[in-house]
């Protein structure tokens, strides 16, 4: 079985203020299924942007990104929509909840877009916000949520529709530091229960603790500065 | 699927923002109101001249007498005693020719006991009633056979009867005309002022024969009205009508006719006509303001775009194709547009109703400009929702879920 991200030689440049900056200078990565990674790296390193090519937010300028086995690095929008919905689960530092829509609603959306039917879709949604211990707080709006509470949204968002790779973005920078660690207490137990594989990008390194493999990003290359190969 | 999807998302997105959609649904609700009243308003207008040119007798063609020049002195119109019954009758044989009256027109002093009235009586057959489309209020017309007899019998104009008579039905009564006891067979019905302002109800119909002998002391006639199958038929009748008499009063080449002939189809088309210009060019003007409604809803949308941008870049990374952006926008452009326009037509329907209810104008709701408005409303949403929904189609799900 081929690995579940394979990235070769993989650049990105972009214009920034009119000034180009080279963000990714080559990255090789290749991460396993099951794997709980944590990706560091200062303000700068071109994390997001990283992190844009991981989700298929983005393409690269020249290399080689294969995800499930499946080149996406020439896909158009349209298939680059389709892979993400299938195949990735996002949680992003501010949430990025769908404001003014309640958490169950925000937790069918990706359903929505994956054609599921209504009735199998507000059941799998309610499942998953169970799951999150937040049973009681389906009908409520993001606005009504604590910032724990909406990360748990949108945990149970990215994760309705059963993707096999989880991508947290910065997953606890809004949070404080009991919260933080119920997150990635969650992070971890979807993980080992339901073998999730999650790609942790984070600058902190309390968070990046967590990781069973840990990689660092500067001046858009890779080391291995720790962990086991 | 992408309707399924996007029906429900745009319904919502309007209902959280009720106050907006509401108020930019009414820009195309007082578009499409005005274009329904406005056509109504025009139509009405329409339906009143068509009224009025039938009462006149449209489609018919009218032969006056005409001048005569004797010794370089030229006598005016209406002077000649060319015109005769028999010409009426030759020209009833051409090819479409309905019917024919011809006519003489007497001023008179009317009396009936204590009341006189100033009128004229006109002479005529009973094609006339036919070709003027004129029916009775009460009695009966006069026939040939009154005609054939110039008997002395007639029947009262609106305005003549209330003048002589009050409220008395006249009816059965015998009024004096220039010392001539009449008996009053029918009145007519009211029929108000012609195109020129004149009281065509201020008149009293009576046999040609017997005015021609009794009050005038002719023989011929001073008019032929040609009632004709329409305004084609009377065009070409004009000619034929024009060859027949001139050949019929043997009349030189050199010599100018003597008679006019007034072509009333062409007026009844003029009219008509301008009455149709006057609709649409109402029309027109209401759906500039339909217009206007659109681009409302364009800018609107244009805002909601930048505003939800980061709402678009979400639902695009969690797996909305651009198609389904696309559809979730156009859709709401085009319930605010299909909203207002089904809004639009109860206050347009309304609005010609309350018009014809407290002012003076007629009003006729034409199913057609409910139809063309609705539809216009429709293609406005697509026309202006489009571009919005495209942008935001557009949009890089990068670029989008950074957007602050």
């Amino acid at each position: 079985m081929p690995p579940l991200i394979a990235l070769e030689q993989v650049h990105k440049r972009y214009l920034m203020d009119g000034v180009a900056v080279h963000a990714l200078r080559g990255i090789d990565l290749a991460v396993e299924r099951g794997e709980l990674l944590a990706i560091m790296g200062p303000s700068g390193s071109g994390k997001s942007t990283l992190m844009h090519i991981l989700g298929c937010l983005d393409l690269p300028d020249s290399g080689r990104y294969r995800l499930d086995g499946v080149d996406v690095t020439h896909m158009d929008p349209d298939a680059l929509a389709h892979t993400r919905n299938r195949t990735i689960g996002f949680v992003f530092q501010s949430f990025n909840l769908l404001a003014r829509t309640s958490a169950l609603e925000n937790v069918e959306t990706p359903l929505i877009y994956a054609g599921v039917g209504r009735d199998e879709r507000r059941e799998r949604a309610r499942a998953m916000l169970e799951r999150m211990g937040l049973g009681d707080r389906m009908g409520h709006l993001p606005s009504q949520l604590s910032g724990g509470q909406q990360q748990r949204v949108a945990l149970a968002r990215a994760l309705v529709t059963r993707p096999p790779l989880l991508l947290a973005d910065e997953p606890t920078g809004n949070l404080d530091s009991r919260t933080s660690a119920e997150i990635l207490a969650l992070l971890d137990e979807l993980n080992h229960a339901e073998g999730v594989t999650v790609v942790l990008i984070t600058h902190e390194e309390e968070v990046a603790q967590r990781a069973r493999r840990r990689l660092t990003l500067r001046d858009g290359r890779l080391d291995r500065p720790e962990g086991p190969p | 699927m992408i309707w399924a999807t996007a029906f429900p998302l745009a319904l919502r997105a309007l209902w959280r923002n009720k106050t907006r959609a509401m108020l930019t649904a009414l820009g195309v609700i007082i578009g499409v109101g005005s274009v329904i009243a406005m056509v109504a308003v025009g139509a009405g207008a329409q339906a009143r001249i068509a009224q009025q040119l039938e009462s006149m007798g449209s489609h018919s063609l009218m032969v006056r007498a005409g001048t005569i020049t004797r010794g370089g002195v030229r006598t005016g119109a209406g002077t000649t005693t060319s015109l005769t019954v028999a010409d009426a009758e030759a020209i009833a044989e051409l090819p479409g020719v309905i019917a024919v009256s011809p006519t003489v027109r007497a001023s008179v002093q009317a009396r009936y006991g204590g009341s006189n009235w100033g009128t004229v009586v006109d002479g005529a057959t009973p094609g006339f009633l036919e070709v003027r489309a004129w029916p009775l209020a009460e009695g009966d017309p006069f026939t040939e056979r009154h005609v054939a007899a110039a008997a002395h019998v007639c029947v009262l104009g609106q305005t003549v009867a209330r003048e002589l008579f009050g409220l008395v039905s006249p009816v059965g009564e015998v009024i004096i005309i220039r010392g001539l006891a009449c008996r009053v067979l029918g009145v007519l019905a009211a029929k108000g002022a012609n195109a020129w302002g004149v009281d065509q109800d201020d008149s009293i119909l009576a046999p040609l024969s017997m005015v021609q002998r009794k009050l005038l002391g002719i023989t011929h006639i001073q008019a032929i009205e040609i009632q004709t199958s329409g305004a084609q038929a009377a065009a070409r009748l004009e000619a034929e009508v024009k060859r027949l008499l001139r050949e019929r009063h043997r009349l030189q080449p050199d010599q100018e006719d003597d008679f006019r002939i007034h072509n009333r189809a062409e007026l009844a088309e003029t009219s008509a006509e301008s009455a149709r210009v006057f609709t649409w060019l109402l029309g027109s003007i209401a759906s500039v303001s339909l217009l206007v409604g659109g681009i409302g809803i364009m800018n609107i949308m244009l805002v909601s775009v930048t505003e939800r941008t980061r709402e678009i870049g979400i639902r695009m990374a969690l797996g909305a194709r651009r198609r389904d952006i696309l559809w979730q926008f156009l859709l709401e452009a085009l319930f605010l547009s299909a909203a207002g326009g089904l809004l639009g037509i109860l206050l347009g329907v309304g609005s010609a109703l309350a018009l014809g209810h407290f002012s003076q104008f007629q009003v006729a709701i034409a199913p057609w400009s409910i139809l063309l408005a609705f539809s216009f409303a429709g293609l406005v949403g697509v026309f202006f929702g489009l571009h919005p929904a495209r942008k935001a189609s557009r949009l890089r799900p990068i670029e989008a879920l950074r957007y602050e």
